[in-house]
């Protein structure tokens, strides 16, 4: 059977289940948008290339599923590439789409070339430059395979026009040629059994959740591990509702702007079981001054993570699932054999008291101003609950949204972690909501971030994909500001963006969208109110808070873990005799 | 900081070079020579790679690489595991007295004199990269006027090889049916 380069995509991308994908047509792609008419994949056209690529991730996130973008050509490859970034670094699994110029004219800076394969290279897992309409679904299975195996990530193909419009023989390969891609996935038992006389022998341990538990779909089989062992857990900012916070060994987010308790946890620790994390600089601090007296369980299926940051005690390399999964049932066994988990109620009672002393904290007057935590808090009690999906931008609305939000269930939480994208959250909002209609989703968006990417509200209210977006409106920069008070003697530096500039509501209504003010905190509980009464369009609810202030806790780049600051009253070192470590 | 010797089986397709360079420049590791050629087997190409790190840094390097999707194998050569050697010709000023002693230099180094002219002699020599050093050093008091070297290439010592293991095509992850399309639509 014959079919065009652009037909063999499309059938590819049914092939793989695809149901929805987030693009913009051009020049180069133009071929491929013909047979879109007729395929079963809904197109959702956004309004900016970077809006597709995080509408993908939001959408990966959310379902598990790989995320599709599509884009023509030079600008809108490079439109992508912020995205493409953004899923390498936190491992969510898309694929990119790009059309290119003719193959007979690449190479000759024709109009809206761009070398996208050479451009995307250090930030894809892999990338396919198709230079035969018979290699269009070899292509695409392997990019699909690639992406969503292994550690995920994210994937571009690159097909010139010509490629799209020339036909070939329509072939749909069972089995790939990757001969140099065979990821570990089933971890050693012998390793996991020194793991586990490892945690047997623990005084203090502590479970280090990362975002790779998420992705290996292994919270069972952690939760399984947890309670069998009776070992506490933090989820760091990927992991957050990997393990209910309303479990009684979860002990919430460890880093820079993570809970006391996670965070002294980890430094007091005698063994860090790390499950699909990284040992990221956020959550480390000064590296030298980590954890100093911990043993290192690291389990990750990415060998090149094992030992890059800190030394391992006991590597594993394997999927979560699986390596999780052995270490709860080898636990288990050896607990019987012992008549149970060991001791420590001593290191379990030490917890408690700094969860007790060293809540997350801040006072919100009656008369105002309005506190952005208060908000956040308000917004959970009337939103929270696991028919709820929440996405944050980057800075301090997304640790405060991560702090004052309270996770049960895994997929329930998305954000930019490692690659820290600010506008992150519209789009991803946008694409959460698409592959998970069933759920309500809020974005929690800061002002300077809402602004970057707030032009795909018009794709939520053309495409029938209505979410709520609260603006926590600060008029800052509001991490760089917090950063240029704290370390730059409050001289404040291109940090203001004024309340009132756009007006949010004004602007939600020109998207066609529903725009709330709140300012006032007796304002807040009857705006949320209606926001979450508003099913069939999206809602943008300016909250304008506080400016001055901070986040916290804190532990300044650079320092170590143990100078964390607690509150903006202790800005120092806190060195309390009281919280001497435990023996 | 000490040099290693790393040898990488790679799938010979455009921009494999670019992506096993781009990965090091990433790093920030500085490649000493870099020496790419086809093997025994179609398909795949072999390249030589010199670089200087600590072993921690040089660890993470191949971890990187073998994470490469066209990167089949790598295999460090430990100090004194490897045959290695290296092509370099040279283009030696010499005149009618430096003539005889460069000859006589080129005699005792056991290497070839490729091309002369009435003011230079070119002399190709191979081997190990000490050699080649050595004989750098003794023509430079004569003036080079040109030279260029193949970079290092290696083979571990003993038996076996490096081969391309498991070259059978794998299983696609996901849907595993033939889409269900009638021919109608697309």
């Amino acid at each position: 059977m014959k079919v065009t380069g652009a037909q063999a995509l499309f059938r590819s991308l049914e092939g793989e289940g695809v149901d929805t994908i987030f693009g913009i047509p051009g020049g180069a792609i133009l071929p491929a948008y013909d047979p879109l008419l007729d395929s079963s994949v809904r197109h959702v056209l956004t309004r900016h290339e970077q809006g597709a690529g995080h509408a993908a991730e939001g959408y990966a996130w959310a379902t598990g599923k790989v995320g599709v973008c599509m884009a023509t050509s030079g600008p809108g490859g490079c439109n992508l590439v912020t995205a493409l970034a953004d899923a390498k670094m936190d491992s969510v699994p898309i694929v990119a789409i790009t059309g290119q110029v003719p193959t007979p004219v690449v190479g000759n800076d024709a109009f809206q070339e761009a070398d996208i394969t050479g451009i995307t290279m250090p930030v894809t897992k892999h990338n396919f430059l198709v230079t035969d309409p018979g290699q269009v679904a070899e292509t695409i299975r392997e990019a699909f395979h690639i992406a969503s195996t292994g550690r995920p990530g994210p994937v571009l193909v690159d097909i010139p026009k010509d490629v799209l419009v020339n036909e070939t023989t329509w072939k749909w390969p069972e089995r790939l040629a990757l001969p140099g891609y065979k990821p570990t996935t089933k971890g050693n038992q012998r390793q996991v059994v020194e793991a586990v006389k490892m945690i047997l022998r623990a005084e203090r341990p502590v479970l280090y959740v990362g975002g790779g538990v998420i992705k290996a779909e292994a919270w069972k089989e952690l939760h399984e591990l947890a309670t069998t062992g009776r070992l506490p857990v933090v989820t760091t900012l990927m992991a957050r509702g990997a393990f209910p916070d309303s479990h009684e060994l979860c002990l919430g987010m460890p880093g820079m702007h993570g809970n006391y308790t996670a965070v002294t946890a980890m430094q007091k620790a005698d063994l860090l079981v790390a499950l699909g994390s990284r040992f990221d600089d956020r959550v480390t601090g000064k590296l030298d001054a980590f954890a100093p007296d911990a043993q290192v369980i690291h389990v990750d299926i990415d060998p090149a993570e094992i030992g890059k940051n800190r030394k391992a005690d006991v590597p594993i390399v394997g999927d979560c699932r699986d390596v999780i999964g052995k270490l709860s049932a080898e636990l288990a066994k050896r607990q019987e054999e012992a008549g149970g988990p060991p001791d420590r109620s001593a290191w379990l009672g030490q917890l408690d008291r700094w969860r007790e002393t060293y809540p997350y904290r801040y006072d919100q007057p009656s008369d105002g101003p309005l506190k952005p935590q208060y908000c956040i808090e308000r917004l959970y009690e009337a939103a929270g609950g696991e028919d709820t999906i929440v996405v944050a931008g980057v800075g301090q609305h997304q640790m405060w949204a991560s702090q004052f939000w309270r996770f049960e269930t895994p997929r329930s939480w998305i954000n930019s972690g490692g690659l820290g994208t600010m506008g992150f959250a519209v789009p991803a909002a946008l694409g959460a909501k698409a592959g998970r209609p069933d759920k309500r989703v809020v974005a929690i968006d800061g002002d300077g971030c809402f602004q970057m990417t707030c032009q795909e509200l018009a794709t939520s209210t053309t495409e029938g994909i209505p979410f709520v977006t609260a603006v926590i409106n600060n008029a800052y920069l509001g991490m760089v500001r917090q950063w240029q008070e704290l370390f730059y003697s409050e001289r404040y530096s291109q940090v203001h963006l004024t309340y009132d500039t756009p007006d949010y509501v004004k602007l939600a209504e020109a998207y066609g969208a529903v725009g709330l003010r709140v300012e006032h905190p007796a304002e807040v509980d009857a705006a949320i109110e209606k926001a979450m009464s508003i099913e069939d369009r999206s809602v943008v609810i300016d909250f304008r808070v506080d400016s001055g202030e901070m986040c916290f806790p804190m532990v300044p780049a650079g320092a170590s873990n143990d100078d964390i600051i607690v509150g903006p009253e202790a800005l120092r070192p806190v060195n309390d005799p009281a919280e001497a470590p435990i023996a | 900081m000490s040099l290693h010797t790393i040898s990488v089986l790679v799938e010979d397709r455009p921009g494999v070079l670019t992506r096993v360079a781009g990965l090091f420049s990433a790093r920030g590791f500085n490649i000493d020579s870099l020496a790419v050629g086809p093997t025994d087997t179609e398909g795949l190409s072999r390249m030589t790679i010199v670089v200087q790190v600590e072993s921690k840094p040089l660890e993470q390097i191949t971890k990187q690489l073998n994470k490469l999707i066209n990167v089949i194998k790598i295999l460090e050569h430990d100090a004194g595991t490897a045959v290695e050697r290296e092509l370099m010709l040279v283009k030696v000023r010499a005149d009618e007295d430096s003539r005889p002693r460069i000859m006589e230099i080129a005699q005792v180094f056991r290497v070839n004199v490729v091309d002369v002219t009435h003011a230079t002699l070119t002399v190709e020599a191979t081997g190990k990269p000490e050699k080649l050093q050595a004989l750098l050093q003794l023509l430079g008091d004569f003036g080079v006027v040109e030279l260029s070297r193949t970079g290092r290439i290696a083979l571990a010592r003993g038996e076996r090889g490096i081969r391309e293991r498991g070259l059978k095509p794998v299983k696609a992850a996901g849907a595993d049916a033939s889409p269900g399309w009638d021919g109608g639509g697309v």
